[in-house]
């Protein structure tokens, strides 16, 4: 059922019509006795270079530190508040011996993940039952694994988040269904802020995105009850990052 | 609760009574108004629950706030970014709509309410489908989705715990971001028992895996997932939405269809933008850094992908927006990220309560635009729900000053259409107020008249009845602060 042209219209031109009259800049309000001055745009990021909007915005926004190291420390930081499971690997053997303390610790018995470099290493240390859903997949089936295991775009230390697309962690779904969500990074990818993760987003898709992409931050939550805080409401209950 | 006018529009013989106040009869706004906030403001149990919820959102929120270098400068910019967005809404729209189709994705334009109801029945009748999970939206709420589609047969689920208990409930969202917030555990654990059969628990984890449970089968079966959307991104056609609890994002990934309804205002020029208004929205809204899950979504399922929807339509309602627009006054209004915050700090929101305003959007900013929504005269009261402290123009994160717009729409609502004792009380003021004797006089009378206020007092025949009901009257002074002031010049 296509749109009635007459409403697409009908609501453009309504709008047309209402901006014919200006607004006054935020601050000031309509009627004020000083003289309404062109708009200036020296805060506006929205209309400056991407380099110009991202300095700006980095000195408003919570402070991050200069060197891997303090990034790093924020956002075990930040997991702690976040009651994020953040494990710094010393190296891929250390990181082996992680997943199968994470294995035996709860319990794991099949696990959801989807091919890839550090996903099919997890896949090979630690020897289960595995769900790939790289070729499509019985959803069913994916919410009895006991985890999921996947790889991320960057992690952002800013706010302790993981920055994932459906291509980098194998669909919308994976990370989701399962109770327990894995995310194995390399710490290269460990980003400081926020306009840093929007600047890799561009530069590493163009204009061709995946058709979702996101933020995850903690465990699944809610305070829907008397405001007080519950892990894992719809999504994961545990979410561990391994960064190695 | 109690939205008697929008009920009218409401489909008739739907079963549900979502949006209806089944304890009190429809009457008109401003009488229910009245009504419930005398009800709500005696009730004690109501304050406290809503201090305690409140309170810890204050502690989270100084917290998080505290961590920005500059939050003042954020919001300036928050402001003029969304000053920009709705200064040039028709390029905006036209820029986000050509993008997003360009991915496949369906955009529907919808004037009214009605359009928008039609369409969405329409998009699931003709997929042959019948199961609707769906994930918080406001919009939703606002054109009564759930009504039209359990009028049609279809089965509905609210996916949000919260929207999920008010659905059990058959009541209205108590406040737009925490819509159970006025519910104990007891109650809600008592709702459980009865409609899920559920055994009692006073544990809030409990009760948030009862709920889980109950929506993880419904996720899977669904063949239709409905959203709102926070922003659509006009530089790269996408919708963001923002959750905690990661149902939007099961709810826009498991169905074979996603539906998103978003106000045509919602829209940012750049993605880049949301490096701000992502952070600055939860730090807001519920003092987080950033929420739990925030997806950017950009078309169905693509291809070479592995899961996802088959169709993706994005309806972009105007529903009255226009009309605001059409004021510059109160376009700024337009900003409005719905954080919720200016209902949080609001010490009438906190005292009425949220469902006592009878309109989808509580709180100042309900108060300022649903005169422009709907129908200026019949909700003009909301503009006098306000104790003019101006607590919600301080913390609304995209600087919109609510306080100032509600007296503008007193304004308004007054020139348009004067109230005829109003008109002459005031004129009768003046004229009062420019007899000094006469006030003298009424000044040394008053201690006087006050010793036979309590024949009357608290009731009909008292004068100040609306006042004394529920209040003690000052003692008038026998000394004025004239005879004060004039003593004290003479001792100096
Ligand atoms: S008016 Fe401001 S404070 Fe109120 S909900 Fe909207 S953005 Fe938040």
């Amino acid at each position: 059922m296509p749109t009635p042209t007459s409403s697409r219209e009908a609501i453009l031109s309504a709008i047309r019509r209402a901006l014919a009259v200006p607004a006054p800049k935020p601050g000031h309000h309509a009627g004020e006795s000083e003289p309404q001055q062109e708009p200036q745009f020296e805060n506006t990021f929205s209309i400056l270079g991407q380099e110009a909007a991202t300095s700006q915005k980095r000195t408003w926004l919570p402070p991050v530190g200069e060197s891997w190291d303090e990034w790093a420390d924020l956002f075990a930081a930040n997991s702690l508040d976040l009651k994020t499971q953040w494990i710094l690997c010393a190296d891929e053997a250390d990181l082996k011996t992680q997943l199968e303390k994470l294995k035996s610790e709860n319990g794991w018995k099949k696990i959801g993940l989807h091919r890839g470099e550090l996903t099919d290493l997890a896949a090979e240390t630690l020897g289960l039952e595995n769900l790939y859903v790289d070729g499509g997949y019985d959803a069913h089936e994916l919410e009895k694994c006991d985890a999921g295991i996947t790889q991320c775009d960057a992690l952002v230390a800013q706010t302790g988040s993981i920055l994932s697309t459906n291509k980098s962690a194998g669909g919308r779904v994976l990370s989701i269904l399962p109770p327990h969500h894995v995310v194995i990074a390399r710490r290269e990818q460990l980003l400081p802020d926020l306009p840093a993760a929007f600047e890799l987003m561009q530069q590493k898709y163009g204009d061709k995105y995946p058709s979702l992409m996101g933020f995850i931050t903690g465990p699944s939550r809610t305070g829907d009850i008397e405001r007080i805080l519950v892990l894992g409401a719809h999504g994961p209950k545990k979410l561990t990052i391994l960064c190695v | 609760m109690a939205i008697a006018p929008e009920k009218i529009e409401v489909p008739a013989g739907s079963g549900a009574a979502h949006d209806d106040n089944f304890h009190n009869p429809p009457e008109k706004p401003s009488a229910q108004f009245h009504h419930d906030a005398d009800e709500k403001t005696a009730d004690l149990r109501h304050r406290e629950l809503i201090q305690s919820a409140l309170g810890k959102y204050y502690v989270a929120r100084a917290g998080k706030q505290s961590k920005f270098q500059n939050w003042g400068a954020a919001r300036q910019t928050a402001a003029e970014v969304k000053w920009e967005a709705v200064g040039h809404l028709d390029q905006y729209l036209r820029e986000f709509e050509e993008k997003i189709t360009a991915r496949g994705t369906k955009v529907f334009w919808a004037s009214t309410e009605e359009e928008a109801r039609d369409y969405i029945v329409g998009v699931i009748k003709d997929a042959g489908a019948r199961r609707i999970i769906k994930s918080k939206t406001m919009t939703g709420e606002e054109i009564h989705l759930n009504a039209a589609l359990e009028k049609e047969g279809f089965e509905v689920a609210e996916s949000d715990l919260g929207e999920y208990i008010v659905q059990l409930r058959e009541e209205a969202p108590y406040h737009f971001v925490f819509p159970a917030m006025h519910l104990s555990r007891g109650e809600i654990s008592d709702l459980f028992r009865e409609k899920l059969g559920t055994a009692a628990t006073d544990s809030p984890e409990e009760l948030t895996m009862i709920a889980r449970e109950v929506m993880r089968e419904k996720y899977i079966a669904a063949d239709v997932g409905i959203s709102g959307g926070n922003f659509a991104i006009a530089e790269t056609g996408m919708i963001s939405i923002t959750e905690n609890e990661g149902n939007a994002r099961l709810s826009v990934s498991l169905p074979k269809i996603h539906i998103a309804i978003m106000g045509i205002e919602k829209v940012l020029p750049k993605m880049s933008d949301l490096a701000l208004f992502l952070p600055m929205l939860a730090t807001a809204g519920a003092g987080q850094a950033l929420t739990g899950y925030n997806t950017l979504l950009g078309g169905p399922k693509q291809e070479g992908e592995i899961d996802g929807p088959q169709e993706f339509h994005v309806v972009l309602l105007d529903n009255g927006r226009t009309k605001l627009l059409a004021d510059p006054e109160q376009r700024d209004a337009l900003s409005c990220i719905r954080c919720g915050a200016c209902l949080n700090v609001c010490p009438i929101f906190k005292n009425v309560g949220g469902h006592t305003y009878g309109t989808t959007y509580q709180g100042p900013i309900g108060s300022v635009i649903t005169p422009h929504f709907k129908e200026m005269q019949t909700w003009k009261h909301l503009s006098s729900a306000s104790s003019l402290c101006g607590a919600c123009t301080e913390t609304c994160p995209v600087k919109i000053d609510l306080a100032h717009h509600l007296l503008q729409n007193r304004r308004n609502a007054a020139t348009q259409k004067p109230v005829w004792w109003e008109k002459w009380a005031m004129k009768g003021f003046a004229w009062f107020m420019n007899q000094p004797r006469l006030y003298r006089l009424a000044l040394k009378l008053a201690p006087l008249a006050q010793a036979f206020h309590p024949l009357v007092k608290g009731r009909r025949l008292d004068p100040l009845y609306v006042w004394t009901a529920g209040r003690e009257f000052p003692k008038v002074k026998r000394e004025t602060f004239k005879d004060f002031w004039a003593k004290r010049g003479n001792l100096g």
